[in-house]
């Protein structure tokens, strides 16, 4: 049987959209898939050595706000300062209380796995980004290498 | 139950970690050795399930006993 391929996207920059991408490539590497995940534009702050993401309730309304906390700062009140850093704090607690893998645990479980990370050439010189602040194992690459796996993959995803 | 050669513990901890941490496990036995796995996340019963699916790995048993659940697995 010849090993199914999974290609990822990863655009997003944020505690609880760095999840999707390293849950899933490291279930997939798990099942013996080949993967890889391709790390544009926000989506590059998931390779940084230092994960310092935050969750932010501005603009999601569909965020579970504990204690009614939704009630008692409606809209504006999310903008206060101090509050995206108090939302990440909780869900960090929430998560590990839960027992759900740390980002950093996910990510390495990855590389384990031989998932490979390529990072958007393009989105780290636009941001000035330093790939020397990236974890180590990162291909720096364009989009046409990203086609030439993701052009053979069983399934691909945008996230 | 019945017998198995190693045992990994995965209480406490979900998804996806019992599925990473058992493919580890089975990754240092040899052919044909039973893995016995407790887990403590429900949702680890349809997850085991599809992951001897997808890998061949035969699932021998897996139960609920004393608010666990607990797997045995064949390595392929």
């Amino acid at each position: 049987m010849e090993q199914k391929k999974l290609a990822i996207i990863a655009t997003k920059g944020t505690l609880d959209w760095a999840y999707p991408p390293f849950i899933l490539g490291s279930t997939a590497a798990a099942l013996g898939y080949e993967v890889e995940i391709f790390f544009t534009f926000y989506g590059l702050q998931l390779l940084k050595k230092n994960l310092d993401l935050k969750v932010s309730p501005l603009g999601n309304p569909g965020m579970p706000m504990p204690m009614g906390m939704d009630k008692w700062f409606p809209i504006l009140g999310l903008a206060l300062p101090g509050m995206e850093a108090m939302m990440t704090s909780m869900m960090k607690k929430k998560m590990a209380s839960k027992g759900v893998a740390s980002l950093e645990e996910l990510r390495e479980l990855c590389q384990e796995a031989e998932v490979r990370f390529i990072a958007c050439n393009m989105t780290v010189e636009l941001f000035d980004m330093d790939p020397s602040d990236f974890i180590d194992g990162i291909e720096l690459a364009g989009a046409a290498r990203f086609f030439e796996f993701a052009g053979d993959a069983d399934i691909c995803m945008y996230m | 139950m019945a017998d198995f050669d190693e045992e990994l513990d995965a209480s406490g901890l979900n998804c996806p970690l019992p599925i990473l941490r058992a493919k580890k496990a089975l990754a240092g036995m040899e052919s044909g050795k039973v893995l016995h796995i407790i887990a403590t996340d429900p949702g680890s019963v349809k997850d085991f399930e599809a992951f001897s699916k997808q890998t061949g790995n035969e699932l021998i048993e897996s139960k609920e006993e004393g608010g666990k659940f607990h797997f045995l697995i064949r390595k392929a």
